[in-house]
């Protein structure tokens, strides 16, 4: 909401700074976003009389005019073709400045010195809207409704000298969306007396009902419908002070009446209409629900379609009007009308709001409306209107109205406890203090009773009272109090894990991100995700900001490839990277959110066992024992460099190298390792119990077996097989070399592991040792695993 | 005797001054001083010594050969520390190289700030939750007191799956769940994630990150809130800063208000950074509305609180001075590695 100042001291006798203004209306709950200076750029500009004027010698089209600007006479070259002797007329002296930050300089026009310049309107940032008598391509001649003085500053003079303020008002405050009701904000503020006038109408006589007619049909959303006539109009530019106000609220001054109409609308909040009698058929004004599929061409020159839940203003054949939001095509007023329907009316503010979503329709009148306002303005806004009419001699007005007001609003009266709101906010106040508060809100205090101002529909009960009384108080004035009781803060387990979490695998040299919860349906295409698979169901988001965010992500490898893909493009050599977050996938009634931990990378140090160290490494610090590897049919990865890692039967996630199609789809040239891992399974399976088990007693012997083995035996059989001959004093078994090659026959390879022996009770002796070692190798033979010879 | 004693010292003396190294003093020393030195014979030769020079002789020797051994001494201690000082002239090496590098992953810089924010409410008591981010209508509207067709919806443009279902457009619904299923004394944070409808620049993103704050207890007054929030800001941003209430409007919390915190780059003096306000708003709270306490089976006869909501990303480009919101979702290692 952009306030006139200018206007606002019409009501209330502001004499602080502008900044002591917006800093203290902030501070008591009207928050100022910016203001400004109007006309601020303009300097040294002034009133001139032209007091002589003749044709430049050597030009065919420019003037020389002897100007007096008070102190002096200057000689101005003019190519202005509208400036004759005796005008007055802004001029912008040696060293000025004019509207765009222009500097203007005294100088030579084609031999001739001209000692500064006359302006034109857009000189100034003005147009015809502002000063209607002027022309846009030639000097701003000053007219009778500013004032002419001699030298004067020309923002003084014709008063282009607003401030003008910026409010955020809030949407429980529709009121403030007016000078009025900031008038009694600022009063209440700054302790200072708002002088409101009721519009001065006097009625007589019923000629209205003559000329017009007016029903509100049942269920159609209108809470109260006015209307006043004005005849045999004459539509003309507003005086000054109208244009003026207008300008500085950011609304472009038209012609009388619709001026007056937003006259009002900014002053009171609500929105009016004026609408052309001769287009209403039969004189007759029905406010209804549209039917389904009505058409209407609005004022904007669109077509729209209407449905049977909007609110319009009809005639006895077709509706004129959406009702409090835009009036259709015919409905405006133009050069010809010449008899004047006032509209002030009251509409259901959720009804305005669904009917303006839908149709993509926002406009001054919307925007208020849908904050629901009281249908108590309307009679003051018609009488207003109709009351400018008069003093502005707009035509002849109609000396009665007509009021549709099927239910009369009723007074609000509110329970006004002062010791429950001291208690609820923390102070100390009287009985007077609070009512004195209230009371400069213009609420009426009556014992243990509070009227509400009629304009005020935001005040309900205890609560909002005390707001009242908190904020004109002072915020700043509540004591701070520390909170009573002891209380036990903390994690939950799960964020407990899920912090250690991060930390091992920030230990491990994992960076940690964060991504997005969206992607698109072509992100599954890109990592090659089957057709079938259960990651292709998931939950649409129905009004994306673009395809590329339509849907909640099912995995978020996507996700880290796009961001390891983004790295190595910035050149950065070796990045390992993981994000905990949740997954979204499809279920009724609602989706399920499940935690991942998702993790990636590639660099010179990055590989499979890697990537399955840091799991393992992972899972024993959380007690989960008995991993096993499996090979993964993950269509993200390579089937040869990829595992699937299951607990106790319980699938827990998946790793390991990309799969060359899919790194095809992504530009980067180094391998790339990544898995997923359901983080809430990996914290169901933990056991943070953890036990002490005492350290050994006696000490161990280790063994090196050295085997020759098929090629494509996997490590982990042979380590079963070793495990199978169930040696109780066998502790460990640890591989510690691989080797293809010499000596070591085609279609084999040679595998070296380290076996730890140790008893609970003894020393062991080398003979039992041997004799452990002599069944295992019989173990291995039977599985054709032979020693390695040397 | 003297004769002979000077010359074995003089003879000692002029050898010892060319030895370079300890085998060479050992040498010496068992030369001089072993079982066939010329000392040792006249050691040996002292019974021929008459009787009164005996002791005198004896005692000559001794002195001679202490003499010797303190000399040995101190030529072997100067001969190890000169090998000493010359290994470790060897073994010096180019300090100025660069250390091994450690490599240590990096926390997020957003998952930092929310565990200083949580840290600190844990110590004045809250419990963190967590909760969904697909939300009924509900939840994140209408016990929240925000009605269907309420222009307060227009703030927060929603990401909708279906008519009931959307993404949290904020982490308020979480005050819904929590008193739903935990009686008073509450007093909860809930961190989360929550989306809006928002194209990204520098300041905006449809996701971003929130924490909530509830506290719901018998007597709970606007002095509460302000001290909580006092303490926050000042663990968060350091002793000096101070908070000011600004009344605003939220339709679950009734008082409400937004709260700025003194600029830490300027300490409320003005600069670019706060716009020359002084002030920087960092979260908004209130008193939690009796609708919504109704909504949830809570008498507000009997019980008051308060609400807060802080978003994490902007908490973090304070703190840490980013400029731009979009490095938190780019990244970008460079970036990542700061933190």
């Amino acid at each position: 909401m952009k306030l006139s100042l200018r206007w606002l001291k019409d009501y209330v006798d502001i004499d602080s700074t502008i900044e002591e203004f917006c800093d203290k209306m902030t501070i008591s709950g009207s928050k100022v976003e910016s203001f400004e200076k109007e006309g601020k750029q303009l300097k040294n500009i002034v009133v001139g009389k032209v007091v002589d004027i003749y044709p430049h010698e050597d030009s065919d089209h420019m003037f020389v005019c002897k100007v007096d600007v008070g102190d002096k006479v200057l000689q101005i070259v003019t190519g202005a073709q509208n400036v004759n002797k005796g005008d007055f007329a802004p001029v912008a002296l040696d060293g000025s400045t004019i509207f765009g930050n222009k500097e203007i300089k005294s100088g030579i026009l084609r031999g001739v010195l001209s000692d500064g310049m006359l302006c034109s309107l857009a000189e100034l940032g003005l147009s015809k809207n502002d000063f209607p008598y002027a022309i846009e391509d030639g000097i701003f001649i000053l007219g009778d409704d500013v004032d002419k003085t001699i030298g004067k500053d020309i923002k003084e003079a014709i008063g282009l000298n607003d401030d003008i303020i910026d409010f955020e008002i809030t949407s429980n405050r529709a009121d403030c969306l007016s000078i009025l009701g900031l008038a009694v904000e600022a009063g209440a503020t700054f302790d200072k007396e708002v002088k409101i006038e009721e519009p001065n109408l006097s009625i007589s006589g019923n000629e209205i009902n003559d000329l017009l007619s007016i029903e509100i049909e049942e269920n159609s959303d209108c809470l109260r419908y006015m209307a006043g006539m004005v005849k045999n109009i004459k539509i003309q530019p507003s005086p000054l002070f109208i244009r003026q106000r207008l300008r500085a609220c950011g609304v472009r001054p038209i012609n009388n009446i619709v001026d007056i109409t937003n006259f009002v609308m900014l002053e009171y909040g609500q929105p009016m209409h004026a609408f052309d009698s001769q287009y209403v058929n039969d004189n007759k004004i029905i406010v209804r629900k549209a039917k389904e599929n009505e058409k209407i061409k609005t004022l904007d020159d669109t077509d729209r379609v209407l449905l049977k839940t909007d609110t319009v203003i009809a005639d006895s054949s077709k509706p004129i009007a959406v009702a409090g939001i835009m009036g259709g095509e015919f409905s405006g007023i133009t050069k010809d009308t010449k008899n004047v329907i006032f509209e002030s009316a009251c509409f259901n503010g959720p009804s305005v709001r669904r009917t303006s979503q839908r149709l993509g329709l926002r406009t001054e009148a919307s925007n208020r409306f849908e904050k629901s306002l009281t249908p108590e303005l309307s009679k003051k806004c018609l009488f207003r209107a109709l009351e400018l009419c008069e003093k502005l001699g707009v035509g002849e007005v109609v000396t009665s109205v007509i009021d549709c007001y099927p239910e009369k609003a009723e007074k609000k009266i509110v329970d006004f406890d002062y010791k429950k709101i001291n208690e609820f906010i923390g102070i100390n106040l009287s009985y007077e203090e609070q009512k004195n508060i209230l009371e400069k809100v213009r609420f009426k205090v009556n014992e243990d009773k509070v009227e509400v101002p009629f304009f005020r529909i935001d005040i309900d009960g205890m609560e909002d009272l005390s707001e009242e009384i908190a904020r004109f108080y002072g915020y700043d004035k509540i004591p701070s109090e520390a909170l009573k009781g002891a209380a036990v803060g903390g994690r939950s387990d799960f964020q407990n894990f899920e912090i250690s979490t991060k930390n091992f695998l920030q230990a491990c040299g994992l960076s940690e991100i964060y991504t997005y919860s969206f992607f698109s349906e072509s992100d599954f295409d890109m990592i090659n995700l089957e057709k079938d698979d259960k990651r292709r169901k998931y939950v649409k988001i129905q009004n994306p900001l673009g395809d590329d965010t339509s849907i909640l992500r099912t995995t978020a490898l996507p996700s880290m490839l796009k961001v390891l893909t983004n790295n190595y493009n910035f050149k950065n050599p070796e990045v390992k990277l993981y994000e905990i977050a949740a997954i979204y996938e499809k279920s009724e009634p609602v989706p399920k959110e499940t935690q991942y931990l998702t993790i990636g990378g590639y660099g010179k140090n990055t590989d499979f066992y890697e990537f399955k160290g840091i799991i393992e490494e992972l899972c024993k610090r959380l007690n989960i024992n008995n991993l096993k590897f499996e090979r993964s049919n993950y269509s993200v990865l390579h089937p040869g460099k990829s595992a699937k890692v299951i607990v106790n039967g319980i699938q827990i996630g998946q790793f390991g190298q990309i799969h060359p199609n899919v790194k095809k789809n992504y530009d980067i040239t180094s391998q790339v390792f990544v898995g997923e891992f359901d983080l809430e399974k990996i914290y169901d399976l933990a056991n943070f119990s953890n036990v002490y088990k005492p350290l050994p007693k006696y000490p161990s012997i280790v063994r090196d077996l050295a085997l020759v083995c098929d090629e494509d035996l996997l490590s982990y059989e042979v380590e079963s097989i070793i495990k199978s001959a169930n040696i109780d004093i066998l502790e460990s078994v640890e591989l510690f070399d691989i080797y293809k090659g010499d000596n070591i026959p085609a279609g084999k390879k040679s595998l070296a592991y380290s076996l730890i022996f140790r008893s609970k009770d003894k020393t062991l002796t080398d003979r039992e040792c041997d004799e452990s070692i002599a069944l295992i190798i019989k173990k291995l033979a039977d599985n054709q695993i032979v020693l390695r010879e040397i | 005797m003297e004769e002979k004693l000077k010359l074995i010292w003089e003879n000692f003396e002029k050898r010892v001054s060319d030895i370079q190294n300890v085998k060479d003093l050992n040498d010496l020393k068992s030369d001089i001083l072993g079982k066939k030195s010329e000392l040792n014979a006249l050691l040996k030769a002292i019974g021929q010594a008459s009787k009164e020079d005996r002791p005198k002789f004896g005692q000559m020797i001794n002195e001679q050969r202490q003499k010797i051994q303190k000399k040995i001494a101190d030529v072997q201690n100067e001969l190890e520390t000169r090998a000493l000082n010359k290994k470790l002239k060897e073994e010096t090496i180019d300090i100025t190289l660069p250390g091994h590098k450690v490599n240590l992953g990096h926390s997020h810089v957003l998952s930092q700030t929310l565990s200083d924010v949580e840290n600190i409410f844990i110590s004045m008591g809250f419990q963190v939750v967590n909760g969904p981010e697909i939300e009924t209508d509900y939840y994140n509207f209408e016990a929240l007191n925000i009605p269907k067709d309420h222009p307060a919806r227009d703030t927060q443009d929603t990401f909708y799956i279906n008519d009931n279902l959307l993404l949290r457009t904020q982490t308020s619904p979480m005050q819904i769940h929590v008193m739903e299923n935990q009686k008073p004394p509450i007093r909860i944070i809930a961190p989360g994630r929550v989306y809006r409808s928002d194209t990204v620049d520098a300041t905006h993103s449809p996701i971003f990150h929130q924490v909530e704050g509830l506290v719901i207890d018998k007597n709970i007054t606007m002095g509460n809130l302000k001290w909580t929030l006092q303490e926050f800001a000042k663990k968060l941003y350091g002793e000096n800063t101070k908070i000011r209430l600004r009344p605003h409007h939220f339709q679950f919390t009734e008082p409400s208000c937004e709260i700025d915190v003194t600029c830490f780059k300027c300490q409320g003096k003005g600069c670019p950074m706060c716009k020359d306000e002084g002030f920087i708003e960092i979260l908004g709270a209130g008193m939690v509305h009796p609708n919504v306490l109704r909504n949830c089976n809570i008498d507000p006869e009997v019980y008051s609180g308060f609400a807060f909501g802080l978003g994490l990303e902007r908490l973090a480009m304070f703190k840490f001075n980013i400029d731009d919101m979009r490095l938190f979702y780019k990244n970008d290692t460079r970036f990542l590695s700061q933190f």
